[in-house]
């Protein structure tokens, strides 16, 4: 694969950060939008190699580590319905809800699938008449248009047993809702790349023009993120506030339109409950009454508790900015990718999971 | 109506999960607090791939191991394959000379008897490529939808040659870390045709037997101070268990680390870290700095060895357990076990 060649030389990184250490006068924090971002920056260490005088902040941007818990225990009680096949992305089946997670579902007997498209689930669900097929649809704007699109297939194969559970999440509410805090640390953000790939870069406008802050659309790899940051500096350096695109191989200003309108034709916009942060307006997607047959919250409705994470757990304070991941006192002790507290250690992409997983310095003991 | 749960104790569960088979830190907490404390034994405490016997004069090695890989066969082996060169690896990994294996089937009600035979014909080719006799064997059945199609479990006895003695407990600060080759090609391989994830990949299993190059090191004068193969749970978990047993702190270089373009353009797309990924034919080896660079040079010159490397050194005063590895950018990161099975991720 040529781009990752191209995007982690180190001496083009190296290059970068030299000019971030020219750049910058003060100090400033800058917050990477998403949890793939997080997790390149924390694996590669490029914030151990950034000058003293910028923090990296590490946003909200994993949706499996948003996903509320009552949702998780929803996925939880279809799962174990007789003659009910749940199908999921991976990630999600390790996640706790407040008694089990869907790996003990399958565990106990329930037909739990790992699959990689939501359009398998809706094969699946052609092959297997005489069940209902469940979707977990989980993510940002990312992975919503594919969702959206095998709703549409569904209805034109005229599927009747397949159903989407809808976790749907959307970032701009919860970059509004960070920027909102009168406590606010961030300084400039980077948007996440892949989410402006779809939705394009003019939802920012407004942010950026209300709250004076650097909007930087930037990719995944090493070079992009030292581009991105790099760009940031210069901005703040310079009192400029812009959407400005460094990702500009994949991501156009209008997105993707083909995308955005099955989107809209599918979903509808709602107030969402994010795990960590409480209720966003406006921050889910859910599927239109006109394809009300494929949301499996009417086809098994469940009363839901809702449930709040432990007070230990810091993660709304790690979520926006204002606490890093180590800075918790639970953090690697009573909290563990094995047996997490919260929203953040939850997920591979999550901050402290990918603190947990490259960052602990205690030795490892077998007896 | 479905009940609601509000219970709101956190998730221990009281029963087998996938992940306790996938390598990883689950694996060792079923192994530590159920399986090893009712076995464990003066013999078990080296915690190795294979045991090694004193009888008489003589030092045998034995080990055991049970295949269940789903699907059957896939691009570069099948599990019959497998079965042979995981056990024969196994004991290459106790710098033992494989001798004999014994053959166990659990056969699914159903099973296509060509399927069968195709898996029993590959054994017998894998056994002559490693030049083992599979000499006593048992076959079960169980009904239609018990089995995975068809389990095999074999074990296997070889002999550890005078002066030879190889196993973790033997590493040292300054120890040279070597990796026989590129990883995750068998990872990756299985993965590509595994039912609802198959995505094309030129990759095949790297799967093939390790006993002769171990036996090279020795015949060239390399004390081969510990080797063993990297499977489940990948370079990462096989660096992790010696550094634990040898209570050592082993450092690598990612740069340094053989990965093939297209192994690592799949483990990308799958957000895999190429270090959890399983193979087949790869050990790591630990030798003497000053066998180092003889070691490499017998290694390469081997087909199956011939992209070794050198990937790091055993600390001089590391922490115990530890593994760190210094990016291509120059910050070192821990090295983890996996949770569990490694399963894609959604973005």
């Amino acid at each position: 694969m040529k781009y990752l060649d191209e995007f982690r030389g180190a001496d083009d990184v190296r290059r970068h950060i030299d000019a971030i250490a020219r750049a910058v006068t003060r100090p400033v924090n800058i917050m990477e939008v998403c949890g793939g971002q997080t997790h390149a920056i924390v694996r590669f260490g490029i914030d151990e190699l950034l000058p003293s005088a910028i923090t990296l902040l590490h946003g909200p941007g994993c949706p499996v580590c948003v996903t509320p818990t009552e949702i998780i225990d929803h996925a939880v009680a279809i799962a174990a319905l007789p003659d009910t096949i749940f199908c999921s992305y991976g990630d999600m089946l390790r996640v706790p809800g407040s008694r089990r997670d869907l790996f003990s579902v399958k565990a106990t007997g329930g037909d739990v699938r790992i699959v990689y498209s939501a359009l398998d689930a809706l094969d699946l669900a052609s092959r297997e008449p005489t069940r209902e097929v469940v979707f977990f649809a989980v993510g940002f704007e990312t992975t919503a248009p594919a969702h959206a699109m095998a709703v549409i297939e569904a209805e034109r194969r005229g599927v009747a047993n397949f159903s989407l559970l809808v976790a749907h999440v959307r970032v701009p509410p919860a970059l509004e809702t960070i920027l909102g805090d009168p406590d606010r640390r961030v300084h400039g953000f980077l948007a996440a790349g892949h989410v402006c790939a779809i939705m394009g870069t003019e939802e920012y406008d407004a942010l950026v023009a209300e709250h004076h802050v650097p909007m930087i659309v930037t990719g995944f790899e090493p070079l992009d993120l030292v581009q991105g940051i790099l760009m940031c500096v210069r901005q703040l350096e310079s009192g400029r506030a812009t959407v400005e695109n460094q990702y500009a191989r994949v991501v156009r200003a209008s997105g993707n339109l083909a995308a955005r309108a099955v989107l809209r034709e599918v979903f509808e916009t709602v107030d969402r409950r994010w795990r960590g942060l409480g209720t966003i307006p406006k921050s889910g997607f859910a599927l239109r009454e006109r394809f009300a047959a494929f949301n499996a919250e009417r086809k098994f409705p469940i009363k839901l508790a809702i449930v709040d994470d432990p007070p230990e757990c810091l993660s709304g304070e790690v979520l926006t900015g204002h606490r890093r991941p180590n800075d918790c006192p639970s953090f690697g002790t009573r909290c563990t990718p094995d047996k997490p507290l919260g929203a953040t250690m939850v997920s591979s992409e999550g901050a402290c999971a990918a603190y947990y997983r490259y960052r602990r310095r205690e030795a490892f003991e077998l007896a | 109506m479905i009940e609601p749960l509000t219970c709101g104790v956190p998730h221990v569960p009281n029963h087998v999960e996938l992940a306790h088979g996938g390598g990883g830190r689950k694996m060792r907490h079923l192994l530590e607090s159920v399986i090893l404390p009712a076995f464990d034994n003066r013999l078990t405490e080296a915690k190795h791939d294979s045991v090694v016997l004193p009888i008489g004069n003589e030092r045998i090695a034995y080990t055991t191991d049970g295949y269940v890989i789903s699907p059957m066969f896939f691009p570069g082996g099948d599990i019959g394959k497998l079965a042979i060169f995981g056990t024969v690896n196994d004991l290459a990994a106790a710098g033992a000379i494989p001798k004999w294996l014994s053959v166990s089937f659990i056969l699914e009600e159903g099973l296509p008897l060509s399927e069968l035979e195709r898996v029993v014909r590959s054994m017998k080719d894998a056994a002559c490529v490693a030049r083992v006799d599979i000499v006593t064997g048992d076959t079960k059945v169980v009904d239609r939808g018990k089995g995975d199609g068809l389990y095999v479990t074999t074990s296997g006895l070889g002999m550890v040659p005078a002066g030879v003695d190889v196993r973790p407990a033997r590493v040292r600060a300054g120890d040279a870390v070597l990796v026989t080759g590129d990883i995750g090609r068998h990872g990756v391989a299985v993965l590509s045709v595994r039912k609802g994830l198959a995505f094309e990949s030129p990759v095949e299993s790297d799967c093939a037997p390790l006993a002769d190059m171990v036996q090279a090191l020795v015949g060239g004068g390399i004390d081969v101070h510990c080797a063993r193969d990297a499977t489940r749970g990948g370079l990462a978990a096989v660096l992790l268990e010696i550094a634990s047993t040898a209570r050592v702190e082993i450092t690598v270089e990612e740069d340094a680390i053989p990965v093939d373009p297209s192994v690592a353009a799949a483990c990308e797309l799958l957000g895999l870290d190429v270090l959890h990924v399983a193979n087949e034919g790869r050990m790591a080896v630990f030798v003497s700095e000053s066998d180092a660079s003889t070691a490499l040079d017998i290694l390469r010159g081997l087909a199956v060895s011939r992209n070794a490397a050198l990937i790091g050194r055993v600390a001089p005063d590391g922490r115990a357990g530890a593994v760190s590895l210094r990016t291509r950018f120059g910050p070192e990161r821990a090295i983890d076990l996996p949770a569990g099975e490694p399963l894609p991720r959604i973005c």
